[in-house]
């Protein structure tokens, strides 16, 4: 039982005091070195069975080995049960029973369109990969929407229409439904009202306009919690209408983003990620092509990416950005509160930067959603100052459907609501129950309403305080159309016939809009059919559903003048406690609460699994008083939720960052328990950034499931990083690979031998590439009590490193999958025989031999492989089954199992190669990680082509084998990361 | 006191160490063959079958091509099993009064699937694709015997992992021109031993044996 004591922060900073140089460290209890985190270190999986040492356990242990061998070699004489084979009765068009279909579609967050490709097995989605013609993910896809197909197969789905709790049927309430807008049409809607998302849908707006006229005096509002309401208000002051603008970072060599965590967040975050990381790629030896500023108050994966971070509270990123206006000649800025000298020194070095000979139209300033409008405006002019319209910044008219201030539109509704004057109100989607600001008290508003109906993917909070609830259909179910960040028109097809009795968005707008009886394909098509005039519309319409997109259907992307009037500043909140609420990076809003890959799935810098937790900077957690997992209130304006501490190097001081989407109550088996809901505090006057809270102790313990400490390498020169200004300060340059003698014979590899190379300056730690394994091979969930003994069956797995003072550490990410070494140190412990290598190189693993020894594991230097401790594949639920790749084996109970490089994509390609008398083409063979990477980080390949991409990468300067020195030989590789320091900043 | 053992005990225990290992070696040679018996792979064994199927008839008899029906044999993993559809292309118009035919043709008019029980299963860890085995020159009546001489469709082999790995360690044993893939009657010539070491070379046939082939 072992886990680190909380407070180590004196021993911290003597440790740091000791230490010089580049020290990596993954913890503050590591960097003081604590006892318990040694043993931590010496224990194979932490908290899990104890060893049996004592010699009376010791031989009842291998008593029951005996008695267990025994038994095992029995289960080899049951026979195996009959099957059945079930053929069609009239084959459908293309399916090859066992060859699978790719279809394109388009999945949305928050109302904006990802490109993707679904993978299709005898008419079962299994994986979402992204489509390379699709501007927002150009191949790429984010660990959300891969992880949306487990929501479509997810179990606790609302299945059935509920009346006030019971079930019903769509006929009753559909007959409810339109006695409701009967009524309604006496005073032509007054006191009828629908609540939306975003929309974005040209279909969904044709129908919203539709349901307006035949409703004049009724409203329609719209409300996401993670809103864009800040920027798009900033566009307004600063250039009258509600443009968007769109970055071009592979354009940009100096970006400066204030509080803006541009590849993870937002509309457009995966191409973002992509044009960042092909600017990132060195330009001369150790150089890479661009430089990222980064002032942030919540330590994000845009900061660890950063050449250059400055931890600030929002107030003075605020004043940061007025100073750096005034700088620019910008007059609106006004008169901002005073810079302290180092905020100042950073003013001065980033000012001369982006101002530098040469740089006019090659720089970016990027501004974070939680900043107030007039500074959105005030950047959106230094932009315009410095050149970048036209050049790094292009707009174009925003792409919702009527934009408007969502949070104004959702407190006009309830105040409506609250006046008790409503008949009727539709709520399509959301959750504003759950989500909506506190200060609203929207349930109460929303029980004053007569009638009140629920249409929502799950049955949830809000569905239990409407009377009426429908089941919505899954848009891997349903036919919709949607517009992705720049404006370009995506269809959205179905993959699978609805599993449940749900309908779409669209057959119930058309209900509202008086088409009752359409079905959404009709509804789409005929949309698109009076839009679009092609001379062979079904031609057309075909082109459009295969590619996935309509070409040429975004708005010309322009270069905006800005007028800045006088700006009003909002006062700065920085007194007392803030509290900054943020966007899970894992579950988001909270619509992916019941989502166990994405619950389970380690958030990025904090590692954190199952929770969120009250984050906060070391220096702000002494004053305070706190160490992480206490229990503590955190009160604001009245209203108080229990929370766990979380410490985070880096943070701000003076403030907590709080994640929304935890906390919630109803919708799902896996939602139950997990974390606090952040809403409760929430205020529409403060939606982001609060000041003025009080953190109380409990004096309890809130248990969080970690994983940072989890899988550990143990130091030893894990992450490299090349700096211009310090010379690589690792000693041996990267690509010097000693040679070591060995006493095992070479093996040859004369056809293929699969290698890969891992750019660490292209990877940014965004998690994609966990999901894609996720979900390409079959790996179960396992809980936070397993989270917590270090049982996470991850088969790649991102660690995080940090350097530096624990106040403000560069952050580094390094992907580790398994290393699949030549000299495989697990291949030679295993008694049994199931682990071991192919002619291709690969370190293959026969689950169907492994006997559970664990032996291999332990010898494992890289940390790579997961046991089954218990039987966590789910053989039960019929709908998870559908979810399974079917070819890659679901393991069971007492099996180890670890990343194979998608054994099943290597044969799928080879064997198509042999059926065509060739080799394997480069690029032909695409592992899952590689093919969601947004950074186009992970390259896999055949080593023994010198021409691949993967042998070329290999045969950089900056590659390097984890461990050399233990001469595993491994088979994936790093290239070290660069930094692009700003001497003027690293002097002193 | 007298004692307990008599003398001749000494013999006999040493007969019983030396039979002993007589018993155990005839033990372990016991469960070799009761595993690699029909009783367990279920070889020769004839399935129950909504329709009783006959391959005689339809390739020995007709001859019918085995691709009309198991028609992504050379192209997918699995050779497919026939739609109801391609049963009714003939029987739409011969024998569409009989009797034991119902079952089909019930299928197709309900459009509800005809269900068979598997015959040759693999376990769940084990991937095969008959593409691959079909390019590369193995007959289809190596491994699952004539089936043109079958009246009710059986297992010809044991589909145990040493079956497959017999010829995966040294193909050119079995292996034949890709163009007699469909022969039924096509049985190794006299000079198999260089044929077959020919067709290994000049089809590139490897023998793969990484555990990854087949498991993963």
């Amino acid at each position: 039982m072992t886990h680190p004591p909380k407070d180590a922060r004196g021993a911290v900073r003597a440790a740091l005091a000791r230490k010089g140089g580049r020290e990596l460290w993954r913890s503050l209890d590591e960097l003081a070195g604590t006892p318990a985190f040694e043993q931590l270190l010496a224990d194979e999986f932490p908290r899990q069975a104890s060893e049996p040492m004592d010699a009376v356990s010791r031989r009842k242990f291998l008593g029951l080995m005996g008695a267990s061998l025994a038994l095992g070699g029995l289960s080899g004489c049951i026979k195996q049960p009959l099957e059945t084979i079930v053929p069609y009765v009239r084959p459908p068009e293309q399916l090859v029973p066992g060859t699978p279909l790719f279809f394109a579609t388009a999945a949305t967050l928050g109302g904006y369109a990802t490109g993707i490709l679904v993978e299709s097995h005898e008419g079962r989605p299994t994986k979402i990969e992204g489509n390379p013609d699709h501007p927002a993910s150009l191949g790429a896809v984010d660990a959300f929407t891969q992880a949306s197909i487990l929501s479509l197969y997810d179990p606790d789905r609302s299945q059935v229409v509920t009346h006030d709790a019971q079930i019903s049927t769509w006929d009753a309430l559909l007959a409810e439904l339109e006695a409701a807008l009967a009524a309604a049409a006496q005073d032509k809607g007054a006191r009828l009202r629908l609540l939306t998302g975003t929309v974005t849908s040209p279909t969904m707006a044709r129908q919203l306009e539709l349901f307006l006229a035949r409703f004049p005096a009724a409203r329609w509002h719209q409300y996401e919690p993670v809103n864009r309401d800040n920027s798009l208000a900033g566009a307004r002051l600063a250039f009258g209408e509600p443009l968007s603008l769109l970055p071009r970072l592979d354009a940009a060599d100096v970006i400066l983003a204030l509080d803006c965590d541009f590849l993870a967040c937002g509309p457009g975050h995966i191409r973002a990620t992509r044009d960042f990381a092909a600017k990132r790629q060195p330009v001369a030896t150790g150089v890479p092509g661009n430089r990222l500023y980064a002032l942030e108050s919540s330590p994000s994966i845009t900061g660890a990416k950063a050449d250059h971070r400055l931890p600030l509270a929002p107030g003075r990123i605020a004043a940061f950005a007025r100073h750096l206006a005034r700088r620019l000649g910008i007059a609106a800025a006004g008169e901002p509160p005073a810079l302290d000298e180092g905020e100042a020194r950073w003013l001065d070095a980033i000012a001369t930067d982006l101002t530098a000979q040469g740089r006019r139209g090659h720089t970016a300033i990027l501004a974070g959603e939680q900043l107030p409008p007039a500074i959105h405006a005030l950047v959106h002019a230094a932009n315009e100052a410095l050149g970048n319209f036209g050049s790094t910044l292009f707009a174009i008219p925003a792409v919702e459907h009527r934009p408007e201030n969502q949070t104004e539109s959702l407190r006009q509704l309830v105040t409506e609501m609250m006046s008790g004057t409503l008949d009727t109100v539709v709520v399509l989607g959301g959750n504003p129950v759950y989500d909506a600001p506190a200060d609203l008290h929207f349930a109460e508003a929303l029980s004053r309403v007569k009638r009140r109906f629920r249409f929502g993917l799950y049955e949830d909070e809000t569905s239990a305080a409407c009377q009426w609830h429908g089941p919505e259909t899954h848009y891997l179910e349903s036919w919709s159309d949607a517009r992705a960040f720049d404006g370009t028109v995506s269809l959205v097809q179905p993959l699978i016939a609805p599993l449940y009795s749900g309908r779409s968005a669209h057959e119930v707008l058309a209900i509202l809009g008086g088409q009752a009886g359409q079905s959404s394909h009709d509804l789409v098509k005929s949309h698109w059919k009076s839009q679009a005039s092609p001379p062979d519309f079904e031609a057309w319409w075909q082109k459009a559903l295969h590619d996935g997109l309509i070409r040429d259907s975004a708005p010309a992307q322009a270069t905006p003048k800005s007028t800045l009037a006088k700006l009003d500043f909002p006062e700065d909140p920085g007194h007392g406690l803030e509290l900054l609420f943020r966007a899970d990076p894992t579950i988001y809003d909270g619509r992916f609460a019941n989502n166990g890959w994405l619950q389970e799935l380690p958030k990025p810098l904090t590692k954190l699994t199952w929770d969120n937790a009250a984050l906060i900077a070391p220096a702000t957690a002494r004053k305070l008083g706190l160490a992480s997992e206490d229990a503590v209130t955190i009160e604001l304006d009245g209203r108080s939720v229990r929370a766990p501490v979380f410490i985070v190097p880096g943070h701000c001081e003076g403030a907590l960052t709080l994640h929304l989407g935890y906390g919630r109550w109803q919708g799902g088996r896996s939602l139950a328990g997990a974390g606090f809901n952040a809403y409760a505090l929430r205020s529409t006057a403060a939606p982001w950034n609060a000041g003025g809270a009080r953190v109380g102790r409990t004096g309890e313990r809130w248990e969080l499931a970690c994983t940072q400490l989890h899988q550990n390498m143990k130091g030893r020169d894990l992450v490299r990083v090349e700096s211009p200004a310090q010379g690589n300060d690792h000693g041996h340059h990267a690509g010097g690979e000693g040679h070591h003698p060995s006493m095992y014979p070479p093996v040859p590899y004369p056809g293929y031998a699969w290698g890969m190379a891992i750019d660490l300056n292209s990877c940014v730690g965004c998690n994609s590439c966990v999901v894609a394994c996720q979900s390409e091979n079959n790996i179960p969930v396992v809980g936070k009590d397993q989270v917590i003994r270090g049982r996470e069956m991850h088969w790649i797995r991102v660690d995080t490193y940090h350097e530096g003072p624990p106040e403000n550490p560069r952050t580094y990410h390094q992907p580790v999958p398994c290393m699949h070494c030549e000299n495989a140190p697990c291949e030679v412990v295993c008694p049994v025989g199931a682990t071991s290598h192919s002619e291709e190189g690969l370190n293959d693993m026969a689950y169907n031999r492994c006997v559970g020894t664990k032996y291999c594991s332990n010898n494992c230097p890289y940390k790579v492989r997961r046991f089954n401790f218990l039987q966590y594949s789910d053989y039960e639920t019929p709908s998870l089954k559908m979810l399974a790749n079917p070819n890659v084996t679901v393991r069971s109970l007492g099996v180890m199992e670890k990343c194979t490089f998608c054994v099943q994509r290597i044969n799928a390609g080879r064997i198509k190669a042999e059926k065509e008398d060739r080799r394997v083409t480069d690029g032909e063979i695409v592992s899952a990680c590689q093919a969601a990477c947004p950074a186009q980080a992970i390259v896999f390949g055949d080593v023994n082509d010198p021409a691949s991409r993967v042998s070329r990468l290999k045969a950089q300067q900056r590659n390097y084998s984890l461990l050399e020195e233990l001469n595993a030989k491994p088979r994936t590789t790093y290239l070290s990361t660069l930094l692009n320091p700003n001497p003027a900043l690293t002097k002193g | 006191m007298s004692q307990i053992f008599h003398p001749s005990f000494n013999t006999l225990s040493r007969a019983s160490i030396f039979g002993a290992v007589f018993f155990v070696a005839g033990a372990v040679l016991l469960a070799g063959a009761i595993a690699r018996s029909a009783y367990m792979t279920d070889a020769y064994v004839v399935r129950e079958q909504p329709v009783p199927f006959s391959h005689k008839h339809h390739v020995g008899d007709i001859g019918l091509d085995c691709r009309y029906c198991h028609t992504s044999v050379e192209t997918g993993s699995f050779a497919g099993i026939p739609p109801t559809k391609t049963c009714m292309n003939c029987h739409s118009q011969i024998w569409q009064d009989s009797e034991m035919l119902e079952p089909v043709r019930a299928s197709y008019r309900n459009d509800k699937p005809l269900t068979w029980t598997r015959v040759h299963d693999l376990p769940d860890y084990v991937f095969f694709d008959h593409g691959i085995h079909v390019k590369k020159g193995v007959g289809c009546s190596t491994c699952h015997g004539r089936v043109d001489q079958m009246p009710l469709m059986w297992k010809e082999k044991s589909l145990l992992m040493e079956w497959c790995v017999d010829c995966h360690r040294d193909p050119a044993r079995y292996v034949r021109e890709p163009s007699k893939v469909f022969d039924m009657e096509w049985a190794p010539p006299r000079d198999q031993a260089s044929a077959g070491k020919k067709l290994v070379a000049d089809n590139k046939i490897r023998s793969l044996t990484s555990c990854s082939t087949c498991h993963r």
